[in-house]
Protein backbone atom coordinates (compact mmCIF):
# COMPACT_ATOMS: atom_id res chain seq x y z
CA UNK A 1 0.00 0.00 0.00
CA UNK A 2 1.61 3.33 -0.92
CA UNK A 3 2.21 5.93 1.66
CA UNK A 4 1.73 8.91 -0.30
CA UNK A 5 -0.84 9.26 -2.81
CA UNK A 6 -0.86 11.78 -5.85
CA UNK A 7 -3.86 13.06 -7.66
CA UNK A 8 -1.84 12.27 -10.61
CA UNK A 9 -1.16 8.95 -9.60
CA UNK A 10 -4.75 8.41 -8.79
CA UNK A 11 -5.96 9.91 -12.26
CA UNK A 12 -3.43 7.55 -13.96
CA UNK A 13 -5.25 4.30 -12.05
CA UNK A 14 -8.47 5.44 -13.10
CA UNK A 15 -7.78 6.90 -16.85
CA UNK A 16 -5.74 3.66 -17.58
CA UNK A 17 -8.91 1.36 -15.85
CA UNK A 18 -11.65 2.82 -17.68
CA UNK A 19 -10.47 1.54 -21.35
CA UNK A 20 -10.69 -1.85 -19.91
CA UNK A 21 -14.41 -1.45 -19.54
CA UNK A 22 -14.89 -0.39 -23.10
CA UNK A 23 -14.62 3.76 -22.46
CA UNK A 24 -13.39 5.39 -25.02
CA UNK A 25 -9.82 6.93 -24.31
CA UNK A 26 -10.20 10.31 -25.84
CA UNK A 27 -14.26 10.58 -24.19
CA UNK A 28 -12.31 10.60 -21.11
CA UNK A 29 -11.54 13.38 -18.19
CA UNK A 30 -12.01 14.90 -14.86
CA UNK A 31 -15.09 16.70 -15.94
CA UNK A 32 -16.64 13.68 -17.67
CA UNK A 33 -20.03 12.08 -16.25
CA UNK A 34 -19.78 7.90 -15.60
CA UNK A 35 -23.15 8.50 -16.98
CA UNK A 36 -21.94 9.91 -20.19
CA UNK A 37 -19.36 7.31 -20.60
CA UNK A 38 -21.71 4.59 -20.58
CA UNK A 39 -19.50 3.55 -16.51
CA UNK A 40 -22.70 1.74 -14.80
CA UNK A 41 -22.20 0.24 -11.25
CA UNK A 42 -20.95 -3.11 -12.41
CA UNK A 43 -17.81 -0.92 -14.02
CA UNK A 44 -17.90 0.94 -10.58
CA UNK A 45 -16.98 -2.26 -8.57
CA UNK A 46 -14.36 -3.22 -10.97
CA UNK A 47 -13.11 -0.27 -10.49
CA UNK A 48 -13.37 -0.06 -6.49
CA UNK A 49 -12.01 -3.17 -6.78
CA UNK A 50 -8.81 -1.65 -8.60
CA UNK A 51 -8.37 1.07 -6.37
CA UNK A 52 -8.73 -0.98 -3.23
CA UNK A 53 -5.98 -3.19 -4.57
CA UNK A 54 -3.56 -0.24 -5.28
CA UNK A 55 -4.50 2.16 -2.72
CA UNK A 56 -6.17 0.13 0.43
CA UNK A 57 -9.02 2.57 -0.09
CA UNK A 58 -12.69 1.11 -0.07
CA UNK A 59 -14.73 2.75 -1.73
CA UNK A 60 -18.50 1.26 -1.14
CA UNK A 61 -21.91 1.77 -1.98
CA UNK A 62 -22.80 4.96 -0.27
CA UNK A 63 -19.21 6.32 -2.14
CA UNK A 64 -20.50 4.94 -5.25
CA UNK A 65 -23.93 6.67 -5.41
CA UNK A 66 -21.96 10.15 -4.28
CA UNK A 67 -19.55 10.29 -7.43
CA UNK A 68 -20.99 11.84 -10.38
CA UNK A 69 -17.51 12.43 -12.78
CA UNK A 70 -13.74 10.75 -13.22
CA UNK A 71 -12.59 13.78 -11.36
CA UNK A 72 -15.05 13.03 -7.87
CA UNK A 73 -13.87 9.50 -8.05
CA UNK A 74 -10.11 10.88 -8.24
CA UNK A 75 -10.90 13.13 -5.29
CA UNK A 76 -12.40 11.28 -3.60
CA UNK A 77 -9.73 8.16 -3.41
CA UNK A 78 -7.25 10.93 -2.45
CA UNK A 79 -9.07 12.88 0.25
CA UNK A 80 -9.81 9.10 1.71
CA UNK A 81 -6.25 8.32 1.88
CA UNK A 82 -5.01 11.37 2.94
CA UNK B 1 -57.50 -24.67 -30.45
CA UNK B 2 -54.54 -24.33 -29.73
CA UNK B 3 -52.43 -21.37 -31.61
CA UNK B 4 -50.36 -22.53 -34.63
CA UNK B 5 -46.37 -21.88 -33.63
CA UNK B 6 -43.98 -20.80 -36.66
CA UNK B 7 -40.29 -20.20 -37.21
CA UNK B 8 -39.41 -17.43 -38.45
CA UNK B 9 -35.71 -17.17 -37.79
CA UNK B 10 -32.92 -18.87 -37.01
CA UNK B 11 -29.16 -18.64 -36.04
CA UNK B 12 -26.66 -20.75 -35.18
CA UNK B 13 -22.53 -20.49 -33.84
CA UNK B 14 -21.22 -23.51 -34.62
CA UNK B 15 -17.77 -25.75 -34.82
CA UNK B 16 -18.43 -25.58 -38.56
CA UNK B 17 -19.21 -21.85 -38.36
CA UNK B 18 -21.36 -19.32 -37.61
CA UNK B 19 -24.41 -19.05 -39.36
CA UNK B 20 -27.56 -21.57 -39.66
CA UNK B 21 -26.95 -21.38 -43.56
CA UNK B 22 -23.39 -22.53 -43.13
CA UNK B 23 -23.86 -25.09 -40.20
CA UNK B 24 -26.48 -26.62 -42.34
CA UNK B 25 -24.51 -26.97 -45.68
CA UNK B 26 -21.42 -28.00 -44.47
CA UNK B 27 -23.44 -30.97 -42.53
CA UNK B 28 -24.91 -32.34 -45.50
CA UNK B 29 -21.52 -31.68 -47.58
CA UNK B 30 -19.91 -34.31 -45.06
CA UNK B 31 -17.82 -31.55 -43.07
CA UNK B 32 -16.37 -32.32 -40.23
CA UNK B 33 -16.17 -29.43 -37.30
CA UNK B 34 -14.25 -31.79 -34.89
CA UNK B 35 -10.55 -31.12 -34.74
CA UNK B 36 -7.98 -32.85 -32.32
CA UNK B 37 -11.36 -34.91 -30.55
CA UNK B 38 -13.08 -31.07 -29.52
CA UNK B 39 -16.55 -29.47 -31.27
CA UNK B 40 -14.80 -26.07 -31.22
CA UNK B 41 -16.00 -22.81 -32.72
CA UNK B 42 -12.61 -22.03 -33.34
CA UNK B 43 -13.79 -19.44 -36.03
CA UNK B 44 -16.15 -17.39 -33.62
CA UNK B 45 -14.21 -13.89 -32.63
CA UNK B 46 -16.99 -12.34 -30.30
CA UNK B 47 -15.59 -8.61 -30.71
CA UNK B 48 -16.47 -9.08 -34.88
CA UNK B 49 -20.09 -9.13 -33.25
CA UNK B 50 -20.52 -7.64 -29.80
CA UNK B 51 -18.90 -3.95 -28.21
CA UNK B 52 -16.30 -4.56 -26.10
CA UNK B 53 -18.73 -3.49 -23.75
CA UNK B 54 -20.66 -6.25 -24.46
CA UNK B 55 -18.15 -8.64 -24.71
CA UNK B 56 -16.69 -8.23 -21.73
CA UNK B 57 -20.03 -8.59 -19.63
CA UNK B 58 -20.56 -12.05 -20.91
CA UNK B 59 -19.25 -15.62 -20.69
CA UNK B 60 -18.47 -17.40 -23.87
CA UNK B 61 -22.03 -19.09 -23.87
CA UNK B 62 -24.04 -15.90 -23.58
CA UNK B 63 -21.68 -14.48 -26.35
CA UNK B 64 -22.58 -17.41 -28.56
CA UNK B 65 -26.63 -17.04 -27.97
CA UNK B 66 -26.40 -13.44 -28.46
CA UNK B 67 -24.47 -13.69 -31.58
CA UNK B 68 -27.33 -16.78 -32.77
CA UNK B 69 -29.93 -14.68 -31.75
CA UNK B 70 -28.59 -11.35 -34.49
CA UNK B 71 -28.79 -13.77 -37.13
CA UNK B 72 -32.30 -15.20 -36.12
CA UNK B 73 -33.53 -11.88 -35.72
CA UNK B 74 -32.05 -10.15 -38.53
CA UNK B 75 -33.67 -13.37 -40.21
CA UNK B 76 -37.40 -13.16 -39.31
CA UNK B 77 -37.16 -9.00 -40.33
CA UNK B 78 -36.91 -8.29 -36.51
CA UNK B 79 -33.21 -6.28 -36.32
CA UNK B 80 -34.65 -2.91 -36.94
CA UNK B 81 -37.77 -2.68 -35.22
CA UNK B 82 -39.91 -5.32 -33.03
CA UNK B 83 -42.97 -6.41 -34.60
CA UNK B 84 -44.86 -7.13 -31.37
CA UNK B 85 -45.35 -4.96 -28.08
CA UNK B 86 -41.90 -5.94 -26.63
CA UNK B 87 -43.87 -7.18 -23.61
CA UNK B 88 -45.34 -9.46 -25.37
CA UNK B 89 -42.13 -11.58 -26.74
CA UNK B 90 -40.74 -14.23 -24.23
CA UNK B 91 -37.01 -15.19 -24.00
CA UNK B 92 -35.72 -18.88 -23.19
CA UNK B 93 -32.47 -19.82 -23.44
CA UNK B 94 -31.41 -23.21 -22.09
CA UNK B 95 -28.21 -24.57 -21.18
CA UNK B 96 -26.65 -27.35 -19.53
CA UNK B 97 -23.89 -25.77 -17.33
CA UNK B 98 -24.21 -21.90 -17.90
CA UNK B 99 -21.17 -20.03 -17.14
CA UNK B 100 -18.74 -22.69 -16.32
CA UNK B 101 -15.35 -20.96 -17.66
CA UNK B 102 -16.23 -18.02 -15.69
CA UNK B 103 -16.62 -20.47 -12.57
CA UNK B 104 -13.21 -21.92 -13.59
CA UNK B 105 -11.60 -18.26 -13.94
CA UNK B 106 -12.69 -17.33 -10.42
CA UNK B 107 -11.99 -19.89 -8.54
CA UNK B 108 -8.51 -19.78 -10.37
CA UNK B 109 -8.77 -15.86 -9.14
CA UNK B 110 -10.01 -17.22 -5.73
CA UNK B 111 -6.75 -19.82 -4.93
CA UNK B 112 -3.72 -17.77 -6.55
CA UNK B 113 -5.09 -14.25 -5.15
CA UNK B 114 -7.54 -14.01 -2.67
CA UNK B 115 -11.35 -13.34 -2.12
CA UNK B 116 -10.51 -9.76 -2.72
CA UNK B 117 -9.80 -10.34 -6.59
CA UNK B 118 -12.45 -12.17 -7.51
CA UNK B 119 -14.49 -10.15 -10.17
CA UNK B 120 -18.08 -8.72 -9.31
CA UNK B 121 -18.53 -10.18 -12.77
CA UNK B 122 -18.15 -13.57 -11.87
CA UNK B 123 -21.42 -14.37 -10.45
CA UNK B 124 -23.51 -12.40 -13.22
CA UNK B 125 -21.41 -14.10 -15.90
CA UNK B 126 -21.57 -17.61 -14.45
CA UNK B 127 -25.36 -17.68 -13.84
CA UNK B 128 -26.92 -20.63 -16.06
CA UNK B 129 -29.91 -17.80 -17.32
CA UNK B 130 -27.05 -15.12 -18.60
CA UNK B 131 -27.58 -16.11 -21.67
CA UNK B 132 -31.44 -15.39 -22.16
CA UNK B 133 -30.71 -12.03 -20.09
CA UNK B 134 -28.56 -11.22 -22.27
CA UNK B 135 -30.41 -12.18 -25.63
CA UNK B 136 -34.00 -10.82 -23.95
CA UNK B 137 -31.43 -7.27 -23.04
CA UNK B 138 -29.86 -7.14 -26.40
CA UNK B 139 -33.09 -6.91 -28.26
CA UNK B 140 -35.27 -5.50 -25.59
CA UNK B 141 -37.82 -8.62 -24.96
CA UNK B 142 -39.74 -7.48 -22.12
CA UNK B 143 -41.53 -10.67 -21.89
CA UNK B 144 -41.54 -14.21 -20.10
CA UNK B 145 -37.63 -14.90 -19.42
CA UNK B 146 -35.59 -17.50 -18.17
CA UNK B 147 -33.75 -19.92 -18.70
CA UNK B 148 -34.01 -23.61 -18.55
CA UNK B 149 -31.08 -26.27 -17.51
CA UNK B 150 -32.34 -30.02 -18.31
CA UNK B 151 -28.37 -31.01 -19.26
CA UNK B 152 -28.17 -32.10 -22.82
CA UNK B 153 -32.40 -31.78 -23.45
CA UNK B 154 -32.24 -28.09 -22.27
CA UNK B 155 -32.21 -26.63 -25.96
CA UNK B 156 -35.04 -28.93 -27.05
CA UNK B 157 -36.77 -28.07 -23.75
CA UNK B 158 -36.50 -24.31 -24.74
CA UNK B 159 -38.28 -24.30 -28.06
CA UNK B 160 -40.77 -27.17 -26.53
CA UNK B 161 -41.30 -24.08 -23.50
CA UNK B 162 -41.21 -21.10 -25.98
CA UNK B 163 -44.36 -22.94 -27.69
CA UNK B 164 -46.31 -23.84 -24.93
CA UNK B 165 -45.66 -19.97 -24.09
CA UNK B 166 -47.28 -18.80 -27.16
CA UNK B 167 -50.05 -21.76 -27.08
CA UNK B 168 -51.65 -20.13 -24.05
CA UNK B 169 -51.60 -16.98 -25.30
CA UNK B 170 -48.61 -15.59 -22.88
CA UNK B 171 -46.73 -14.55 -25.36
CA UNK B 172 -47.10 -13.74 -29.34
CA UNK B 173 -43.51 -14.83 -30.18
CA UNK B 174 -40.71 -16.12 -28.07
CA UNK B 175 -36.99 -15.99 -28.83
CA UNK B 176 -35.53 -19.16 -27.79
CA UNK B 177 -32.79 -21.84 -27.62
CA UNK B 178 -30.03 -23.17 -26.09
CA UNK B 179 -25.78 -22.22 -25.70
CA UNK B 180 -23.02 -24.05 -24.13
CA UNK B 181 -19.01 -22.94 -24.22
CA UNK B 182 -18.12 -25.87 -21.44
CA UNK B 183 -14.60 -26.80 -23.34
CA UNK B 184 -13.05 -25.76 -20.17
CA UNK B 185 -10.73 -28.44 -18.21
CA UNK B 186 -13.38 -28.59 -15.30
CA UNK B 187 -15.41 -29.86 -17.42
CA UNK B 188 -13.84 -32.10 -20.00
CA UNK B 189 -11.85 -33.91 -17.21
CA UNK B 190 -15.09 -34.57 -15.41
CA UNK B 191 -16.73 -36.03 -18.26
CA UNK B 192 -13.63 -37.73 -19.23
CA UNK B 193 -14.07 -39.20 -15.34
CA UNK B 194 -17.57 -40.40 -15.84
CA UNK B 195 -16.17 -42.62 -18.81
CA UNK B 196 -18.73 -40.44 -21.35
CA UNK B 197 -15.87 -39.36 -24.30
CA UNK B 198 -14.97 -40.57 -26.58
CA UNK B 199 -10.98 -41.90 -26.35
CA UNK B 200 -10.29 -41.80 -30.31
CA UNK B 201 -12.16 -38.27 -30.66
CA UNK B 202 -14.41 -39.46 -33.41
CA UNK B 203 -17.77 -38.92 -33.17
CA UNK B 204 -19.69 -42.25 -34.71
CA UNK B 205 -23.06 -42.45 -33.87
CA UNK B 206 -24.85 -45.82 -34.05
CA UNK B 207 -21.50 -47.60 -35.24
CA UNK B 208 -20.66 -50.81 -33.44
CA UNK B 209 -16.72 -49.08 -32.53
CA UNK B 210 -18.56 -46.15 -30.71
CA UNK B 211 -16.82 -45.06 -27.82
CA UNK B 212 -18.31 -42.55 -26.48
CA UNK B 213 -19.63 -38.54 -27.47
CA UNK B 214 -16.94 -35.71 -28.62
CA UNK B 215 -17.65 -32.28 -26.67
CA UNK B 216 -18.24 -29.86 -28.72
CA UNK B 217 -20.07 -25.48 -28.13
CA UNK B 218 -21.86 -23.34 -29.50
CA UNK B 219 -25.68 -21.97 -29.85
CA UNK B 220 -28.92 -22.52 -32.00
CA UNK B 221 -31.87 -19.69 -31.47
CA UNK B 222 -35.10 -19.03 -32.71
CA UNK B 223 -37.83 -16.91 -33.43
CA UNK B 224 -41.06 -18.30 -32.48
CA UNK B 225 -44.45 -16.69 -33.71
CA UNK B 226 -47.99 -17.14 -33.22
CA UNK B 227 -49.01 -18.10 -36.80
CA UNK B 228 -51.84 -15.85 -37.37
CA UNK B 229 -49.92 -12.70 -35.83
CA UNK B 230 -46.47 -13.66 -38.32
CA UNK B 231 -48.65 -14.28 -41.49
CA UNK B 232 -50.45 -10.95 -40.73
CA UNK B 233 -47.51 -9.07 -40.52
CA UNK B 234 -46.13 -10.69 -44.04
CA UNK B 235 -43.10 -12.86 -42.50
CA UNK B 236 -41.64 -15.68 -44.36
CA UNK B 237 -42.29 -19.08 -42.20
CA UNK B 238 -39.66 -21.09 -42.02
CA UNK B 239 -41.75 -24.21 -40.40
CA UNK B 240 -44.23 -25.31 -38.22
CA UNK B 241 -43.65 -26.56 -34.64
CA UNK B 242 -46.14 -29.25 -35.26
CA UNK B 243 -45.54 -30.87 -31.72
CA UNK B 244 -43.84 -31.40 -28.58
CA UNK B 245 -43.32 -34.30 -26.66
CA UNK B 246 -40.98 -34.06 -22.96
CA UNK B 247 -40.44 -36.66 -20.39
CA UNK B 248 -38.62 -38.31 -17.54
CA UNK B 249 -37.06 -41.62 -17.00
CA UNK B 250 -37.09 -41.44 -13.60
CA UNK B 251 -34.24 -44.01 -13.64
CA UNK B 252 -30.80 -42.87 -13.20
CA UNK B 253 -28.52 -39.94 -13.13
CA UNK B 254 -26.74 -40.44 -16.24
CA UNK B 255 -27.86 -43.54 -18.42
CA UNK B 256 -30.84 -44.36 -20.26
CA UNK B 257 -33.34 -46.37 -19.43
CA UNK B 258 -32.71 -49.25 -21.91
CA UNK B 259 -35.79 -50.51 -23.04
CA UNK B 260 -36.15 -46.56 -24.34
CA UNK B 261 -39.10 -45.92 -22.14
CA UNK B 262 -38.76 -42.44 -21.21
CA UNK B 263 -37.60 -41.78 -25.06
CA UNK B 264 -40.49 -43.27 -26.51
CA UNK B 265 -42.81 -41.68 -24.45
CA UNK B 266 -41.32 -38.21 -25.53
CA UNK B 267 -41.96 -39.05 -29.17
CA UNK B 268 -45.11 -40.42 -28.86
CA UNK B 269 -46.32 -37.39 -27.11
CA UNK B 270 -44.56 -35.03 -29.57
CA UNK B 271 -46.59 -36.87 -32.32
CA UNK B 272 -49.46 -37.09 -30.71
CA UNK B 273 -49.35 -33.64 -29.78
CA UNK B 274 -48.64 -32.56 -33.64
CA UNK B 275 -51.67 -34.76 -34.64
CA UNK B 276 -49.73 -36.76 -36.60
CA UNK B 277 -49.16 -40.29 -37.12
CA UNK B 278 -45.61 -42.31 -37.38
CA UNK B 279 -46.29 -42.58 -41.23
CA UNK B 280 -46.37 -39.17 -41.22
CA UNK B 281 -42.54 -38.68 -40.06
CA UNK B 282 -40.22 -38.75 -43.18
CA UNK B 283 -37.06 -38.34 -41.16
CA UNK B 284 -35.57 -38.65 -37.56
CA UNK B 285 -32.93 -36.64 -36.24
CA UNK B 286 -31.44 -38.91 -33.12
CA UNK B 287 -29.91 -37.51 -30.44
CA UNK B 288 -27.21 -39.61 -31.26
CA UNK B 289 -24.60 -39.12 -29.14
CA UNK B 290 -22.17 -42.00 -30.05
CA UNK B 291 -22.52 -43.52 -26.27
CA UNK B 292 -23.31 -47.10 -26.72
CA UNK B 293 -26.09 -46.70 -23.79
CA UNK B 294 -27.42 -43.78 -26.00
CA UNK B 295 -27.79 -45.25 -29.37
CA UNK B 296 -28.95 -48.52 -28.56
CA UNK B 297 -31.94 -47.52 -26.27
CA UNK B 298 -32.65 -44.80 -29.18
CA UNK B 299 -33.00 -47.02 -32.01
CA UNK B 300 -34.79 -49.55 -29.77
CA UNK B 301 -36.93 -46.28 -28.87
CA UNK B 302 -37.45 -45.06 -32.88
CA UNK B 303 -37.96 -48.23 -33.90
CA UNK B 304 -41.07 -48.81 -31.33
CA UNK B 305 -42.65 -45.42 -32.39
CA UNK B 306 -41.46 -45.08 -36.11
CA UNK B 307 -40.34 -48.74 -37.06
CA UNK B 308 -37.32 -49.74 -38.74
CA UNK B 309 -37.85 -47.78 -42.40
CA UNK B 310 -37.52 -43.80 -41.72
CA UNK B 311 -34.00 -42.21 -42.07
CA UNK B 312 -32.75 -41.34 -39.14
CA UNK B 313 -28.96 -39.23 -38.31
CA UNK B 314 -27.28 -37.94 -36.28
CA UNK B 315 -25.23 -33.78 -36.58
CA UNK B 316 -23.19 -35.29 -33.78
CA UNK B 317 -21.19 -36.70 -36.47
CA UNK B 318 -20.10 -33.79 -37.55
CA UNK B 319 -20.03 -31.35 -34.43
CA UNK B 320 -19.86 -33.19 -31.56
CA UNK B 321 -22.02 -33.10 -28.69
CA UNK B 322 -23.28 -29.17 -27.75
CA UNK B 323 -24.83 -30.48 -24.84
CA UNK B 324 -27.30 -27.61 -23.60
CA UNK B 325 -27.31 -26.33 -27.43
CA UNK B 326 -27.37 -29.64 -29.31
CA UNK B 327 -31.41 -29.62 -28.91
CA UNK B 328 -31.52 -25.89 -30.58
CA UNK B 329 -28.91 -26.72 -32.91
CA UNK B 330 -30.25 -29.45 -34.32
CA UNK B 331 -33.55 -28.14 -34.66
CA UNK B 332 -32.10 -25.21 -37.16
CA UNK B 333 -30.58 -27.79 -39.23
CA UNK B 334 -33.55 -30.17 -38.71
CA UNK B 335 -35.65 -27.41 -39.68
CA UNK B 336 -33.38 -26.46 -43.73
CA UNK B 337 -32.79 -29.68 -44.10
CA UNK B 338 -36.88 -30.50 -44.08
CA UNK B 339 -36.99 -27.12 -46.41
CA UNK B 340 -34.54 -28.91 -48.31
CA UNK B 341 -36.34 -32.53 -48.43
CA UNK B 342 -32.63 -33.50 -47.50
CA UNK B 343 -31.86 -35.95 -44.70
CA UNK B 344 -27.98 -35.61 -44.15
CA UNK B 345 -25.73 -37.65 -43.50
CA UNK B 346 -24.13 -39.41 -39.98
CA UNK B 347 -20.34 -39.47 -40.43
CA UNK B 348 -18.06 -41.84 -39.65
CA UNK B 349 -20.51 -45.15 -39.87
CA UNK B 350 -18.48 -47.72 -41.26
CA UNK B 351 -19.49 -51.05 -38.65
CA UNK B 352 -22.95 -52.31 -38.47
CA UNK B 353 -23.68 -53.51 -34.98
CA UNK B 354 -26.43 -56.20 -34.44
CA UNK B 355 -29.85 -54.47 -33.08
CA UNK B 356 -28.42 -51.25 -34.53
CA UNK B 357 -30.43 -51.84 -37.89
CA UNK B 358 -31.94 -48.15 -38.43
CA UNK B 359 -31.24 -46.55 -41.76
CA UNK B 360 -28.44 -44.08 -40.19
CA UNK B 361 -27.95 -42.37 -43.67
CA UNK B 362 -24.54 -43.23 -43.22
CA UNK B 363 -21.74 -41.00 -44.94
CA UNK B 364 -23.57 -38.82 -47.69
CA UNK B 365 -26.58 -36.82 -47.10
CA UNK B 366 -29.60 -38.21 -49.13
CA UNK B 367 -32.43 -36.79 -50.43
CA UNK B 368 -36.05 -37.15 -48.90
CA UNK B 369 -39.37 -38.01 -51.26
CA UNK B 370 -42.36 -36.39 -49.16
CA UNK B 371 -44.43 -37.21 -52.15
CA UNK B 372 -45.23 -33.56 -52.27
CA UNK B 373 -46.63 -33.66 -48.41
CA UNK B 374 -44.72 -31.13 -45.80
CA UNK B 375 -41.58 -32.93 -44.26
CA UNK B 376 -42.15 -33.74 -41.05
CA UNK B 377 -39.28 -34.76 -39.03
CA UNK B 378 -38.72 -35.59 -34.82
CA UNK B 379 -35.66 -34.10 -33.38
CA UNK B 380 -34.31 -35.68 -30.32
CA UNK B 381 -33.13 -34.70 -27.24
CA UNK B 382 -32.48 -37.06 -24.35
CA UNK B 383 -30.16 -34.67 -21.19
CA UNK B 384 -28.39 -36.62 -18.33
CA UNK B 385 -31.03 -36.55 -15.40
CA UNK B 386 -33.28 -38.80 -17.82
CA UNK B 387 -34.85 -35.44 -19.58
CA UNK B 388 -36.79 -36.08 -22.49
CA UNK B 389 -37.58 -33.50 -25.34
CA UNK B 390 -38.58 -34.14 -28.62
CA UNK B 391 -39.74 -31.97 -31.28
CA UNK B 392 -41.68 -32.54 -34.32
CA UNK B 393 -40.94 -30.06 -36.91
CA UNK B 394 -43.24 -29.74 -40.02
CA UNK B 395 -41.51 -27.50 -43.09
CA UNK B 396 -44.07 -26.68 -46.00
Amino acid sequence: MATTISPEAVEKTVYDALPQFGVEESDISRDATFEQLDVDSLDLAELSQIIEDEYGVQLKGDDVGKIKTVGDAIDLVVNRAG
Amino acid sequence: MKREVVVTGIGAVTPLGTGARTLYERWRAGVSGIQDGLGACTEFDPTEHLSKKEARRADRFTQFAMVASDEALREAGWADELPYDAGRIGCIIGTGIGGIGTLEHGKQTLLEKGPKAVSPLAVPLMMGNAGAAGVAMRHRLRGHSYSILSACAAGAHSIGAATRMIQTGDADAVVAGGSEAALTPLSKAAFAALDALSDTGISRPFDAQRDGFVMGEGAGVLVLEDADRARERGATVLARIAGYGASSDAYHLTAPEKDGGGAIEAMKRALEDAGFGPQDVVYVNAHGTSTPLNDRAETIAIKHVLGSGVPVSSLKSSIGHLLGAAGAVEAVATILAMRDRVAPPTLNYEHPEEGLDLDYVPNEARTLDSNGAPAVALSNAFGFGGHNAVLCLEAL
